[in-house]
């Protein structure tokens, strides 16, 4: 009985997207973070379905901060792609201005969060409005801060470790797949915490 | 053997080397093995339990020990033996069963293990020390809650889901990658072995599940430590919102813990059936729609509540709808049976107790499924005798089976056909004589979780026998144990394929080398041990039969497409690394302040960045290694 | 005695009549695949290990199989689609009991029941503990309803059990067709005690006369010891959870004791009422219930005595 081998010595030792373990790591982070963003706003719902009046005992949270936030995510989605497409070109100079852009984009927004967290109206220990309403904003801001850490530690890669192995530009991809996923939550979430209340009578 | 292969992949040797090891085989039967000791850990509880109840008004154990035993026993079964193990035995095989070297993110899968472990030690040190959680598997509000449950025992239990909650999720991220794109070529979708199907369907529920435990675990622990308000109704919280949160996962959760059962009977049958299971298609659907529909169920665990008659009457029917993609895969595996030449060996044999024990076990669940029936059967030993019966047949036998089925290729040596025999008998026999009688004290109005009753209840007998069966147990656990570690020594030499079985795992020796294959092979079938020789065909092909060009001196491993399994790249695997064991520590640590202040989170979390970023930091070595075959797209 | 299978009204006999059904094809569908599964290991077609496998079947259509699994599937689908309209009719069976003219509050705390007997003539409302009469042949709505953790009030005799939880009413509503004494029991793990929190629903066919006796206030005591008894009660630590109609102890925080001695359980059905068991309940509960809210109250033997006497007239 013989046996044919098939050479695969040609193939490439990297590719994007859907083509990469590391994309299929990060989807499934997604799934379940998604999830529990999903699972949050559900307890929000019911807890506003269960209550009498809604906020339960305060006025709903300041505008400013947080759609100031909104629209400095919104924006951060431009030098993202920017650099997400150098990952994917392999430009190693523009792959650090970018990720350089993106960790400053993301301080500013650890920032403003900040000033987010004391405009809300109310406390953790307040309520159980309070406490949804901390938990939502929260669990965000633990992907928000979890994610500028990452870009910093990748861009710190990219400024200090040469050569650099072609996979490298792998997790600049994923890495800007994933910032998305911090952007595009907070529009649902932003929507939650700041125009419900102010439209649920 | 290939001694290049040996010395890529082979775990380090030594005590750094022991805890450095990423092998996904070596990680495995971690899982095993601890699995198995905390199911014997939480089977004492129970023998214990069981003890104390074996007479009306004992005085063996008092409610307080009585309260954290059942909850302990109900919260290790669930959390830290039925999911990890089934995870160890998916982190094992799938790999093999798909023809790869490796395991998807071999690191994370490694940190996996080590967080379940810490979990688990941790939930068992606090019983021994008193102040084991008390409030029952499922925790309830307000009783969990600040205000009833002073000290620290409700945030041991939160907290340890929270250890063994991150671990199963990661696992999960690991099969579902492994399984999508380290398939060997040809394996195509519709020539995964059901194994890996039923594997998958479970790790994608977990992604959605899981959450959701982990968020009513996190606003318990909040509500505990930081005096939030999620639970408490005076400040506008809600008792029912833990329920609704837990059992969106619970009743997923006893699911993760069935479907591999199922795929232990659809790998099983077919070879002690000498055929191909029949209906191949219809069990790949079944699984599916099982998963699906297990998000649709939660609510019948709380049709004692308040809740609005109509929504009831919703899961009433799913409930009872999910047994029909059972039932499918049932007939087919009767089907299989049937038409095929049985061979009954002890892995056989605990295929057959299913079909006894889960079956009659689903029938009981049909009658909890109605919530008139329900509202009289819950809280029961009615339903406690449910629950052993689906998870016991359903899972549990077939676990057994699947351990005397795969030792031989874990270990290379077979177990004992005749101590295998007394004690699937010995199990068998003691399961039902422990377990039956809990439908009539149900029946007779005997509650769940209670460490007495009273002599004029009339349950003493019957709790006397259930005690009785709980005895046999033990020991067929004990006889299970001994097989094991006898035939490990002294067991008949396993050679490649014992069972003549069809999948990959068969294709490499016993135990597998450390790079799984010497040839990885190109599958042209399902059950590609079983296809006819290329020789024998009436038109010999030219196609080929294994791969060639993967790095030998460096761990390199080939990525395939995920609907066809067509080559697609390769990629530079990681090296055996301490980081894994000493960021779970640093993880486990922070977790455990948490549990007494709410900065652990900040202050643990900095030494956990730390590593996690030494862990991710390239290599020096390792770089240049991968640079030096590196082929640029 | 506290058995789903032994009913005693309309609810749980509508529950009992479907529990024989559900068995019924329960069983018949469990032996059905017994049968399946012996008939194919018994058809003494053995192979083994070298045995090769018949690869026939994966090219080979399999009709006859075909046709039993999907003539199973349907017979399935079948007896799923019975047991469930069987288990909506007994629902719709359950919301038709008749309009209730007796409502009774029942709160559930760690690890008693308080029942407060409500009416519209406020002059008529009274409150007992752990047991609960109610007349023969009537329908009565229970409001439910939880102090402290989720409780869950059942007894089997009569219907499912309803839970009680902190926060929220819920209702139930039951009817006992035959004079008896049906025992229930918490059914939400509730704490260290919860399996010592029972409780008596006494379907009594002089309802009125028992009614109105615990509408009456509690006797002034006649003798000296008695006397003394109520003055320890009153002054003493008692009235600070318990409650007597016609003394100045009327906290809420532990059962009313007003009827007391009317009563045929101690410590929500622990003990048989009895003096003995009475003493030793007052000096130390945590020998009966480890863990019970009540603080034990050591005193003199002569106290004691006193103390039982009055007690002894709360008939």
């Amino acid at each position: 009985m013989s046996h044919r081998p098939l050479d695969i010595s040609g193939l490439p030792s990297y590719r994007f997207s859907h083509h990469s373990l590391m994309w299929w790591g990060v989807m499934g982070m997604i799934l379940l973070e998604g999830t529990a963003f999903a699972l949050t706003i559900a307890a929000y719902f019911y807890l506003w379905s269960q209550a009498q009046t809604w906020p339960l005992s305060t006025t709903p949270p300041e505008l400013f901060w947080g759609t100031l936030n909104l629209v400095v995510l919104l924006l951060s989605a431009w030098p993202n792609h920017w650099t997400k497409r150098a990952g994917e070109d392999g430009d190693e100079p523009k792959i650090r201005i970018g990720l350089v852009i993106c960790a400053l984009f993301g301080i500013v927004l650890i920032a403003i969060r900040g000033f987010e967290f004391t405009a809300l109206n109310c406390r953790w220990d307040s309520d159980a409005y309070g406490s949804i309403v901390w938990l939502l904003l929260g669990l965000h801001t633990v992907h928000l801060v979890t994610d500028v850490y990452d870009t910093i530690v990748l861009a710190g890669v990219f400024f200090f470790t040469q050569p650099l192995e072609g996979r490298r530009h792998v997790d600049v991809s994923e890495n800007g797949l994933y910032w998305y996923f911090v952007v595009l939550t907070w529009i649902p979430i932003y929507a939650v915490i700041y125009l419900f209340p102010r439209v649920s009578s | 053997m290939n001694p290049v292969l040996e010395r890529t992949w082979r775990d380090p040797p030594g005590v750094v080397g022991w805890f450095s090891s990423i092998d996904h085989k070596t990680i495995g039967r971690r899982y095993l093995v601890t699995a198995f000791a905390f199911f014997v850990g939480a089977g004492i509880m129970a023998a214990l339990m069981r003890l104390q109840l074996a007479r009306p008004e004992n005085t063996l154990i008092g409610p307080d020990l009585y309260n954290q035993l059942f909850t302990t026993h109900g919260t290790v079964m669930m959390f830290l033996f039925a999911v990890p193990v089934m995870q160890g035995m998916a982190i094992y095989l799938v790999p093999l069963m798909v023809g790869s070297r490796a395991i998807a993110f071999p690191r994370m899968n490694a940190f996996a293990y080590w967080v379940y472990l810490f979990g688990g030690l941790f939930i068992f040190t606090c019983l021994l020390f008193n102040f084991g959680p008390d409030a029952g598997w499922f925790s309830y509000v307000p009783l969990a809650g600040p205000e009833y449950a002073p000290g620290k025992r409700a945030d041991v239990w939160a907290q340890m889901i929270t250890f063994s909650e991150l671990s199963g999720l990661l696992a999960a991220i690991v099969v579902i990658a492994t399984v999508f794109k380290l398939r060997a070529p040809g394996m195509t979708l519709a020539r995964l072995p059901l194994f890996v199907w039923a594997m998958l369907a479970t790790a994608f529920m977990i992604l959605f599940a899981m959450p959701s435990v982990m968020l009513a675990s996190t606003a318990l622990i909040l509500d505990r430590l930081v005096s939030t308000h999620f639970y408490n109704p005076a400040e506008g919280g809600d008792a029912l919102l833990w329920q609704h949160l837990f059992w969106f996962f619970g009743h997923p959760e006893v699911y993760f813990i069935f479907i591999p059962g199922l795929a232990f009977m659809s790998s099983i049958i077919p070879t002690f059936s000498r055929r191909p299971i029949f209906g191949y298609p219809a069990v790949v659907m079944s699984l599916t729609a099982t998963a699906f529909l297990s998000f649709g169920l939660w609510v019948h665990h709380m049709f004692a509540t308040h809740i609005p008659e109509l929504g009831k009457s919703f899961f009433t029917a799913a409930s009872m709808l999910i047994a029909l993609p059972t039932a499918i895969q049932i007939f087919c595996w009767i089907a299989t049976m049937w038409t095929g030449r049985l061979l009954l060996a002890t892995p056989m044999l605990h295929m057959l107790a299913f079909f006894f024990i889960l079956v009659l076990g689903g029938m009981t669940g049909l009658m909890v499924a109605s919530v008139p029936l329900d509202l009289q059967l819950t809280d029961t030993y009615f339903v406690v005798a449910h629950l052993h019966y689906v998870l016991i047949g359903g899972a549990v036998f077939p676990l057994f089976g699947a351990w005397y089925y795969w030792f031989p290729k874990i270990t290379g040596r077979m177990m004992s056909e005749r101590l295998g025999r007394w004690q699937f008998w010995l199990f068998f026999i003691g399961f039902n004589v422990a377990f039956y009688p809990m439908h009539h004290l149900g029946l007779r109005g005997m509650p769940r979780r209670v460490y007495t009753y009273t002599d004029e209840m009339g349950w003493g007998p019957l709790n006397l026998l259930a005690t009785a069966g709980a005895v046999t147990i033990a020991i067929s656990v004990l006889l299970f144990t001994i097989n094991a570690v006898m035939s490990l020594r002294r067991g008949m030499l396993a050679g490649e394929n014992p069972w003549g079985a069809g999948t990959l795992e068969w294709a490499t020796s016993s135990p597998p080398p450390s790079y799984n294959f010497d040839r990885q092979p190109i599958v042209r079938a399902r059950d590609p041990l079983w296809e006819p020789p290329l020789g024998e065909l009436r038109e010999p092909t030219a196609e080929p039969t294994h791969i060639v060009g993967l790095a030998e001196h460096t761990r390199e491993v080939l990525v395939t497409t995920v609907q066809d399994a067509i080559p697609d790249h390769r990629l530079a695997f990681p090296q055996p690394t301490l980081w894994p064991f000493v960021s779970a520590i640093a993880v486990a640590i922070m977790f455990l302040g948490s549990i007494f202040t709410p900065w652990a989170i900040v202050w643990g979390g900095i030494p956990v960045a730390l590593f996690a970023t030494l862990w991710f930091w390239p290599k020096r070595e390792e770089t240049d290694a991968a640079i030096a075959i590196e082929k640029r797209p | 005695m506290q058995s789903i299978l032994q009913s005693a009204g309309p609810q749980a006999a509508h529950i009992e009549s479907l529990w024989w059904l559900t068995l019924a094809i329960c069983t018949v569908v469990f032996l059905a695949i017994l049968v399946a599964v012996a008939w194919a290991v018994m058809r003494k077609r053995r192979g083994d290990a070298a045995t090769p496998p018949d690869i026939s079947f994966i090219t080979k259509k399999e009709r006859g199989a075909e046709l039993a699994v999907v003539a199973g599937l349907g017979v399935s689908l079948l007896g799923l689609i019975v047991l469930t309209v069987a288990s909506f009719v007994t629902d719709r069976a359950l919301a038709s009991l008749g309009a209730p003219d007796l409502q009774i509050d029942v709160t559930g705390h760690q690890w008693w029941w308080d029942a407060r007997y409500d009416d519209q003539d406020k002059s008529k409302i009274f409150t007992v503990a752990n047991e609960i009469h109610i007349p023969v042949g009537k329908p009565v709505l229970l409001r439910l309803r939880a102090d402290d953790v989720i409780h869950s009030f059942w007894v089997p005799n009569l219907s499912g059990k309803k839970d009680m939880i902190p926060g929220r009413d819920a209702t139930l509503t039951l009817q006992a067709d035959k004079p008896g004494i049906y025992r229930g029991q918490c059914a939400e793990f509730c704490g260290a005690q919860h399996a010592k929190m029972a409780f008596l629903v006494i379907a009594d066919d002089k309802y009125e006369e028992w009614a109105a006796a615990q509408r009456k206030p509690a006797p002034q005591p006649s003798s000296d010891q008695q006397k003394r008894g109520r003055d320890l009660f009153v002054d003493g630590r008692c009235a600070m959870c318990h409650a007597i109609q016609g003394t100045t102890a009327n906290a809420r925080h532990a059962p009313d004791l007003t009827h007391l001695m009317s009563r045929q359980t101690l410590a929500a059905g622990a003990v048989p009422n009895s003096i003995g068991h009475l003493a030793g309940w007052i000096l130390d509960p945590s020998s009966i219930k480890p863990g019970s809210n009540m603080p034990p109250n050591p005193m003199e033997p002569d106290d004691l005595h006193a103390l039982l006497a009055y007690l002894g007239t709360l008939k």
